[in-house]
């Protein structure tokens, strides 16, 4: 007797929640077409979540297990998804990171970042030094057809829209600078050391490739070549070191934090940091693809586009989109 | 956050709504994790190749690929080449944004990646998450990150750590399944538990081998108590004997 009441109990329940369930998860697939639509749909979808609580607190209690009880669960996330998600708007999110995340971030930063541009600069000096009293050191950072140019009076970059077209070049020292940028970033999670490493290497390479060329009086065309896209290029590797750094010091030290709590809160606000930064290096790119191996353009001219996409990078980076003010086509 | 509290158990996420109901969700393991990966190896693979072969014969027909290396300009060569990189590296970023948290293997796995508090991780978090493959994958398979799988509580590599992600799995019940289900509970005097267990092997049923199915029917049939009365023949009869008794024990809820 009892069994039977339990049973018209759960059919009683049922059949009259079944079609509410089947409702709700429609709801939940479908876009809305309009904004009432949208207003009716967002009303059933808070109803029907709790009533879906209230179901699954009684599936769980009379049928654990029961695949309509993991029905149940699947159908409680979707609603709770659906409803605590916060909204997607990429183009006004991507303004609010350009124009207040990432100023209020990089003053945070600029400790790590004048850091790092001590680092890179001493390894710069260092690999300068090295090269200079030890010319055969070079094998170290420079490939042996980088060295023969060199030696018979040329750089490595003269001829290199004679063989690539300049989108092609492009396209390689982006992925380059992307991968490295990124490296830089990451290793910071070996407690620093990874991300030391990166920025040693690169400063080294640099200085020491400088003292390589200036043995042959080579520096100045070198100087040429890097003047237009280096400003860029070695500045977002300086950021993404110095967000790597930040890694690493959230580790050694995580504060009142511990170290997991502090490695996430870091890599949440290095990575935007990273995430605003690097799209700059397709400027970068483009300059090294498009002017700095085109002999049309003059140091002058070379200088100029070094010292503006500089500009452009830390005025964005540091107060914000530079037209964030101008007015948009729909607010005319 | 805290990461630690938000835990129900030590395998398990809790989800709770602000009227303080709950539910907990399974963290998968280094097993799924895995799984998942290697589908989705093949199928950027796979991609990758068939983009070199399409493009390829379309741009330089199938003897002249074989000579393109020599003979083409590398703009072509980038233009042949690049897209099939671009898939083969950039086919998890893309397709955890777009699939929010899943990938085909994911979804083939039954896993997917949330926040720690159970959400859809936004495209930030995710974006972080494959930076870190970078770490994770270091110095070859994934060892860095497989390392971090097998020992840390939450099963999750440096890349989820980083981001505030878990790969935890995804139950997915369709209409036809919630029909069968409420069939079963409305007609049989199963118990849930058993109930549960007949679906799941008449789901799994197609998938089996002829043998298992024999073995996991009869063994099933035998827990409830019910003779089998598809003994002494021929395993293929057997087999799709005792495949019409639980259905018709699913649909009518008796034998």
């Amino acid at each position: 007797m009892k069994k039977d009441h339990a049973k018209k109990a759960l059919s009683n329940w049922l059949s009259s929640r079944v079609k509410n369930w089947q409702h709700l998860e429609k709801n939940l697939s479908t876009r809305p077409s309009d904004c009432n639509d949208a207003l009716e749909t967002a009303r059933e979808i808070l109803a029907g979540f709790r009533s879906v609580q209230s179901d699954l607190s009684l599936a769980h209690r009379n049928m654990p297990g029961h695949p309509l009880t993991r029905y149940l669960e699947s159908l409680f996330i979707k609603c709770h998804e659906a409803i605590y998600q916060p909204p997607r708007h990429y183009l006004s999110q991507i303004k609010d990171l350009y124009n207040i995340e990432i100023p209020r971030l990089m003053r945070q930063m600029l400790k790590p970042i004048l850091a790092t541009l001590v680092i890179f600069t001493l390894s710069i000096l260092a690999g300068w030094f090295l090269i200079s009293f030890f010319p055969n050191l070079v094998t170290l950072f420079a490939s042996p057809e980088m060295i023969n140019h060199v030696q018979s009076g040329k750089l490595w970059t003269d001829d290199l829209l004679n063989i690539m077209p300049s989108s092609v070049v492009s396209l390689g020292i982006i992925t380059n600078n992307i991968t490295v940028s990124l490296f830089a970033f990451a290793l910071g999670a070996l407690y620093g050391l990874g991300t030391l490493y990166i920025i040693a290497m690169n400063g080294l390479m640099l200085g020491g490739v400088f003292a390589f060329t200036a043995q042959y009086n080579l520096d100045d065309r070198l100087f040429k070549f890097i003047i237009g896209h280096g400003v860029v290029e070695l500045s977002v590797i300086i950021i993404a070191g110095a967000m790597g750094l930040r890694l690493g010091e959230a580790l050694i030290r995580p504060g009142n934090n511990n170290r997991l709590q502090a490695f996430q809160q870091i890599t949440l606000n290095a990575g935007k940091v990273m995430l605003a930064a690097v799209p700059f290096l397709i400027l970068a790119g483009l300059i090294e693809g498009f002017i700095s191996p085109n002999n049309q353009f003059s140091l002058m001219t070379r200088i100029l586009v070094g010292i503006i996409s500089g500009l452009f990078l830390w005025y964005t980076l540091l107060f914000g989109l530079p037209l964030k003010n101008k007015p948009t086509l729909q607010g005319i | 956050m805290n990461y630690k509290q938000d835990l129900a158990t030590s395998n398990h996420i809790l989800i709770q709504s602000p009227e303080a109901f709950g539910m907990s969700i399974e963290i998968a393991g280094i097993g799924a994790r895995s799984h998942a990966f290697i589908i989705d190896w093949h199928f950027r693979l796979l991609l990758a190749i068939s983009w070199i072969l399409g493009c390829g014969i379309a741009l330089f027909s199938f003897q002249g690929m074989r000579y393109a290396f020599d003979q083409a300009s590398t703009g072509m060569l980038y233009l042949w080449l690049a897209p099939a990189g671009i898939i083969y590296f950039f086919y998890h970023p893309l397709l955890e944004i777009i699939m929010s948290g899943r990938t085909p293997g994911k979804r083939m796995a039954g896993v997917k990646i949330v926040t720690i508090n159970g959400l859809t991780p936004d495209v930030s978090s995710l974006l972080i998450r494959n930076v870190f493959r970078l770490l994770d994958s270091l110095p070859a398979f994934y060892i860095v990150g497989l390392a971090a799988v097998a020992l840390t509580r939450q099963q999750v590599r440096i890349g989820d750590m980083a981001a505030g992600l878990m790969l935890v799995y995804s139950q997915e019940i369709d209409q036809k399944q919630l029909q069968q289900a409420s069939q079963l509970a409305l007609k049989s005097n199963l118990d849930p538990a058993d109930q549960s267990l007949l679906l799941g092997l008449l789901n799994r049923w197609p998938q089996m081998q002829t043998e298992d199915q024999i073995r996991l029917g009869e063994k099933f049939l035998h827990k409830i108590g019910k003779t089998v009365s598809s003994q002494n023949q021929e395993i293929t009869k057997q087999s799709k004997q005792l495949w019409e008794q639980l259905e018709k024990l699913a649909k009518t809820g008796e034998l």
